[in-house]
């Protein structure tokens, strides 16, 4: 689904992402872990076509995104904060975005639904709470039945309850044969719904495993604790 | 792109700040106009007014709309859009917002009181300076990350081109006074906008046998109607250029 | 002083001389006859009925149009015109020459004068005649209009001298003096000449409520005439108002000078005189309003100075000059000099853009005004910067020199300026 090859970025002197290849199937969950500034956030806006790298290569559907936007139509992305123009109302925020996606016809409402985002059209952005914008903004990464979903720390502000519908949502479109990638703090949840985790540092990838596989390694029943032990091998190494 | 302008403009016309600023400019003209009851001379201290405050509104406005739409531009440009699109489309959608509120805020006023030739120019100047410190905003934007120093430099090319410009003018008049200055005089109007608007204008105003007196080249040049048209020509090239470097710069921006 | 009594005593002694004219000619008069002349009258010519009149004999000229060309009057008639007889002189020569004393030529329209560039062919021409009245004529496309020469004790009264040339060259003077003492000059409306009014050598003269528009260089123009008076004259669209120049002790009273708006238009120009008064003019919408070139002993009082471009221009040959209960209103400059000025006096003007304040309540501001910007110095010295004209930078270096003086003249100030405007 998503190949990158020999991925380089640096900001100015700073080497941010350092020549990372990894491939990510569809059907699959990847958590993508590590400390702050170690390039996971980098790497996927590079994805996005947010940041734009300085070498290397990214296949979506075995064809090159560089200097190329439809692919992003099969793309759904939820940012870690979410800010929206001050007085665009949230109706109006999914009629813009449904006049910009192409795929108009096979959507997917059931985040809408489960948040009551309808009875809410009418408000207008900047009277919104962090919590209910981070609803808005997973409503319409998944609106569009997207094969490919970015999920940038998409359970930080949410409450339990609604965290809770969003993780359902999470394991039931990786049913639909969809690659889910996600970045997060919580390992407890990664636990949940992870199939993979991509674990960077440095820029580097220090390990890209299966859940079991890691778990096993460590000889850890607690993803959180297998993680913290390999973590500490690959820095004593 | 038609779709996201209207979105843009929506929001923005519903800003407060934007809002205030139509009023600001409403009272002002209507005010000068009513209290004044020459309205040729109502319209000249509105030159003033639309020299100083439009550029400055204008640039501000703009940068400050940037970064407040920065996560917004984000979440767009991870969408299935071209990022020229993006950007023109916050560009012609802060246009117009400012456009709106120039035109209700003055055009309407001069309309009224001083539909003459000079209150014509007043309002073309008034547009063209609008947009020429919206591209350069939307430049200056582009090239800086942090919101401080895009405002800071906003705010630097505004003090520039509305004060030290003319400062440096002074400067160079000063240290070659000796020489034949007509013509590179000329072409030192052209590198300011402000100037150039300020001289569009007061060449339509009885003012300007004060500039005859001293300047015949410079103001045949400019009061005919090939300066006129040279005026605006040059004013469109200070519009398109700012807005190419933004739009090149934020192809490969990183955002 | 001295001369103001100089002044008085010959306005006097010459209203005397004039009564006893006066009664010299109605005596001559009981004997005079009224000769017609008319298409079927007995004299169909004026030359003609001249030729024939003897002293003291009216002619009366009824309505017609007269082909005639220099008429010679050179003995003591009048010469009246009735329901507007025209003169044309086709372009030949001149209208009418004037060479004894006591002539009235009164009612014509005289057309077509010759036009020439060795002879100042004139409408109108008055030689060496004393007490000669020129009133109520129309004059129409003549080079000059009419022209009095060695002149004295004479009247120009209510006529209308309208030029027909388009450009300065081919035009001469609508009223001209030369040499003459104690003529008047009322009521008149001047248009298209080359100066409106001008004098040479000519003093002790009255210029009284004339209009003197839209002439091709000065509605009003001295040069060498000293003690001459012009009050209530309106000053209109003129290359320049007024010039005043190499003469003395002139008064200019109560005059308006309007819309003198040009690329070098003055409204009044005074170069080299000396003790003149100009009090209660009005001069509004000029490019210049009043410019004092090596001008000395100038009383300026009570004159308003409205949306000129320069009010004042003050050169620094200037000396005790004095500039007194004026109002500057709306002027883009109030004063401006070319050097540093130190004699001439500023006292009780009201200034628009002064900004002091007035805390013992005397109705005259607490600090002094200085009415020389900055900005106008950069212009006298670089006329380029003319280009800066309203860009904030100047403004902003205005403020800051008012606040601070350094470079504007600091002895050039109004100690004393009022907070309201005077009475004019």
């Amino acid at each position: 689904m998503i190949q990158i090859e020999s991925l380089n970025k640096s900001f100015n002197k700073l080497h941010v992402v350092k020549n990372i290849s990894v491939c990510f199937n569809k059907g699959e969950v990847v958590s993508v872990i590590g400390p702050n500034g170690s390039g996971k956030t980098t790497l996927m806006k590079c994805l996005l076509g947010m940041v734009i790298p300085d070498n290397g290569t990214i296949l979506f559907d075995n064809k090159n995104i560089l200097h190329d936007w439809n692919y992003r139509n099969d793309i759904g992305y939820m940012p870690q904060i979410g800010r929206y123009p001050d007085n665009m109302k949230i109706g109006q925020l999914f009629e813009m975005m449904k006049d910009i996606r192409s795929n108009k016809d096979d959507l997917d409402e059931e985040l809408m639904d489960a948040f009551k985002l309808q009875s809410m059209f009418d408000k207008p952005m900047r009277t919104l709470s962090g919590g209910t914008r981070q609803k808005v903004s997973a409503a319409l990464a998944f609106l569009f039945n997207p094969k490919v979903l970015v999920l940038d720390e998409p359970t930080a502000g949410l409450d339990p309850i609604a965290s809770e519908i969003l993780k359902e949502k999470i394991l039931k479109e990786k049913k639909k044969e969809k690659l889910i990638l996600i970045t997060s703090h919580i390992m407890s949840e990664v636990d949940d719904i992870a199939d993979k985790v991509m674990y960077i540092f440095e820029g580097n990838i220090k390990f890209f495993n299966a859940v079991s596989e890691i778990k096993k390694l460590a000889n850890e029943e607690k993803l959180g604790k297998a993680i913290a032990q390999l973590m500490s091998q690959t820095t004593h190494a | 792109m038609l779709k996201l302008i209207k979105y843009v403009v929506y929001d923005i016309l519903r800003n407060r700040i934007l809002l205030g600023y139509t009023l600001l400019l409403l009272t002002v003209s209507l005010s000068l106009f009513n209290l004044e009851d020459d309205a040729a001379k109502a319209t000249l201290s509105l030159t003033n007014l639309i020299l100083i405050i439009i550029p400055l509104v204008s640039i501000i406005f703009s940068t400050i709309h940037f970064y407040n739409s920065y996560e917004f531009i984000e979440l767009l440009v991870a969408q299935p859009l071209n990022r020229r699109t993006i950007l023109l489309s916050q560009y012609f959608g802060v246009s117009i917002s400012l456009f709106t509120a120039f035109f209700v805020g003055i055009g309407i006023p001069v309309l009224l009181y001083n539909a003459s030739s000079t209150g014509l120019i007043l309002l073309l100047s008034g547009m063209l300076l609008t947009q020429i410190f919206v591209s350069i905003a939307f430049w200056a934007s582009v090239v800086t990350r942090d919101k401080a120093k895009g405002i800071g430099l906003s705010l630097m090319i505004w003090f520039y081109f509305s004060l030290i410009y003319d400062g440096l003018i002074l400067f160079f008049l000063f240290s070659f006074n000796d020489f034949p200055l007509e013509k590179p005089i000329l072409a030192l109007t052209c590198l300011n906008p402000v100037d150039l608007g300020r001289i569009l204008i007061l060449l339509k105003m009885d003012i300007s046998a004060l500039m005859g007196f001293t300047g015949a080249l410079y103001k045949d040049f400019f009061g005919s109607a090939f300066g006129l048209i040279f005026s605006i020509v040059v004013m469109s090239i200070w519009i398109i250029i700012p807005m190419l470097f933004a739009i090149r710069i934020f192809n490969r921006k990183n955002l | 002083m001295h001369n103001f009594f100089k002044n008085i005593f010959s306005l006097v002694s010459s209203t005397m001389l004039l009564m006893v004219f006066l009664a010299n000619f109605i005596s001559e008069n009981i004997n005079a006859k009224e000769i017609p002349v008319c298409a079927t009258c007995q004299f169909k010519n004026i030359q003609a009925a001249i030729n024939s009149a003897n002293t003291g004999d009216i002619i009366v000229v009824k309505s017609g149009i007269y082909f005639e060309n220099k008429i010679q009057i050179n003995k003591t008639i009048s010469l009246i015109g009735e329901n507007n007889p025209v003169i044309d002189a086709q372009e030949k020569d001149e209208g009418i020459t004037i060479s004894a004393n006591n002539v009235k030529v009164s009612g014509f329209v005289i057309k077509n004068t010759a036009n020439g560039s060795i002879n100042d062919f004139a409408g109108i021409r008055v030689f060496k005649a004393n007490h000669v009245e020129v009133s109520n004529n129309t004059l129409r496309n003549t080079f000059f209009g009419i022209v009095f020469q060695d002149s004295k004790n004479g009247e120009i009264i209510n006529n209308k001298i309208i030029g027909e040339n388009l450009n300065q060259t081919k035009s001469g003077n609508g009223i001209q003096l030369w040499q003459c003492r104690n003529i008047a000059i009322k009521n008149n409306y001047v248009t298209k000449h080359r100066d409106g009014i001008y004098f040479e050598f000519s003093r002790f003269c009255h210029v009284e409520n004339n209009l003197s528009e839209e002439n091709f260089r000065y509605g009003l123009h001295f040069m060498f005439s000293d003690n001459d008076w012009y009050y209530h004259n309106v000053f209109k669209n003129n290359g320049t108002g007024a010039a005043v120049m190499y003469s003395k002790h002139i008064s200019m009273l109560y005059n308006d000078f309007e819309n003198n708006w040009g690329d070098a238009s003055y409204a009044l120009l005074l170069k080299d005189i000396s003790d003149g008064i100009i009090i209660g003019n009005h001069f509004t919408k000029n490019t210049i309003g009043v410019l004092l070139d090596g001008s000395n002993r100038i009383n300026v009082t009570r004159n308003l100075f409205e949306n000129n471009g320069w009010a004042v221009k003050l050169m620094a040959n200037c000396m005790n000059d004095t500039f007194y209960k004026n109002n500057f209103i709306a002027n883009t400059f109030d004063v401006s000099t070319n050097g540093t000025l130190y004699y001439s006096y500023f006292k009780n003007n009201y200034w628009d853009k002064y900004e002091g304040y007035d805390l013992n309540k005397d109705h005259l501001g607490d600090v002094p005004y200085r009415p020389v910007s900055l900005y106008s110095i950069i212009v006298e010295q670089i006329p380029q910067a003319m280009m800066l004209l309203r860009s904030f930078t100047v403004d902003v270096m205005d403020k800051a020199e008012r606040i601070i003086p350094s470079l504007i003249p600091d002895l050039l100030k109004d100690e004393e300026p009022k907070m309201q405007k005077n009475k004019i």
